[in-house]
């Protein structure tokens, strides 16, 4: 011990437990990682009657804000190294791996993130990651599809998002997309479930109150997947459908299903102009 | 046996002798308590990262006994202050036998 003095600080990275007022500092306002700057706040899409869009991040204490700082505090990266290894495992009947075709790397898609969900032409349907991951591993590599909202298919679907991350979001509303991202505004503002809730009575009329402990957020979700401090996992926008959904104690629709895939589309076009941030860090 | 166990570390590539630096570590682990059952009632065994130690050229540095309350992934963030150039390493001790180590080289400048 000679050579060396130390302060030794340690944690669980769960153990931070964020008050949501109680917070030592003032929460930041300026999201830069890796010297990549992520806008979060944006004019808000015209079809909207608030004026700004503004990311989840801001309405984080200080806290979880810094683990989203720094790439190495994420504890969302740890599923994106999770899932580079699963990018270079050969699986399924072909004997291939997405390294296989995709010899570029997961930088080859950098700016998808920030376009989906979209409509595939060739399918004739509203894509997302999860459809993309699947048609690739069922068509190309003879491989079982990964189940929705399950810790493989986030992880990789974190892996695809993140060479999109500080892009800002784009996506299409109009054309063959139109009426299912109309069937998605119906579902935002329809009250569903014993406390009578839609989203926007929380995300659009309350967004910067308190509901209890929680502090409301316009409900974003250009930063999912997202780490979750109170599972210690990445969590999928369509899982975090289902718990909002069971909040309000409502019968919540099947992940993967027609409900949430044009909820998806219409609450990621809320968010256009915000960058993407997957994986980012929430409570 | 736990899956998925990587572990993940931050030392700066150079330092100046006689000034503190920062060292982050990072163990992806599920740290499964012992205290939990299973949807059968039954326990679901311990399964930790019972010890973590970092050393600078055979030398300890810092070592911590974690228990069965410790949070999945566990973080620990130190300063160090070295006065020559070597080599850290860190080494993390699962409950099933398993070692797993990472090491960072340093040069004072």
């Amino acid at each position: 011990m000679k050579k060396m003095t130390l302060t030794a600080a340690f944690a669980g990275t769960v153990a931070i437990f964020a008050g949501a007022t109680s917070a030592g500092s003032d929460p930041a306002t300026i999201l830069s990682i890796d010297d990549v700057s992520i806008s979060t706040r944006a004019p808000a899409p015209d079809f909207l009657d608030i004026d700004e869009v503004i990311s989840g991040w801001v309405f984080r204490t200080s806290e979880t804000q810094a683990l989203q700082m720094d790439d190495f505090d994420n504890p969302g990266m740890l599923f994106v190294d999770q899932a580079i290894d699963d990018w270079n495992t050969v699986e399924g009947s072909e004997g291939q791996s997405c390294a296989s075709c995709h010899t570029a790397g997961p930088e080859e898609f950098a700016g998808l993130r920030a376009e989906l969900p979209r409509w595939n032409e060739e399918q004739g349907s509203l894509y997302n990651m999860e459809d993309y991951i699947n048609l690739m591993r069922v068509d190309y590599m003879g491989a079982e599809p990964l189940k929705w909202a399950k810790p493989r298919m986030d992880a990789m679907v974190a892996l695809l998002s993140l060479p999109s991350r500080g892009m800002a979001m784009n996506v299409a509303i109009d054309g063959p997309v139109a009426d299912i991202w109309e069937q998605g505004r119906e579902l935002y503002y329809t009250r569903v479930g014993q406390l009578d809730m839609s989203c926007a009575n929380c995300h659009e009329d309350n967004y910067g109150n308190m509901i209890r402990a929680d502090h409301l957020s316009q409900g974003q979700s250009n930063g999912f997947p997202a780490y979750r401090l109170k599972n210690a996992k990445l969590n999928s926008i369509q899982a975090r459908f289902k718990g909002c959904m069971e909040n309000i104690r409502a019968e919540p629709f099947a992940v993967g299903g027609e409900e949430f895939r044009a909820l998806e589309l219409y609450v990621a076009s809320r968010g256009n102009g915000l960058s993407s941030e997957a994986p980012s860090v929430r409570n | 046996m736990a899956e998925n166990v990587k572990p993940r570390v931050r030392v700066p590539r150079s330092a100046t002798a006689g000034e503190a630096f920062e060292i982050k570590t990072l163990i992806s682990h599920i740290m499964e308590s012992g205290q939990r059952k299973d949807g059968d009632g039954n326990t679901i065994p311990r399964s930790i990262i019972n010890h973590f130690s970092c050393d600078f050229n055979g030398e300890n540095v810092i070592q911590a006994t974690l228990e069965g309350s410790i949070s999945t992934n566990p973080y620990f963030q130190f300063d160090a202050v070295i006065s020559e150039s070597g080599t850290f390493t860190f080494t993390w001790n699962d409950d099933d036998g398993s070692v797993y180590t990472d090491s960072k080289d340093i040069t004072v400048g």
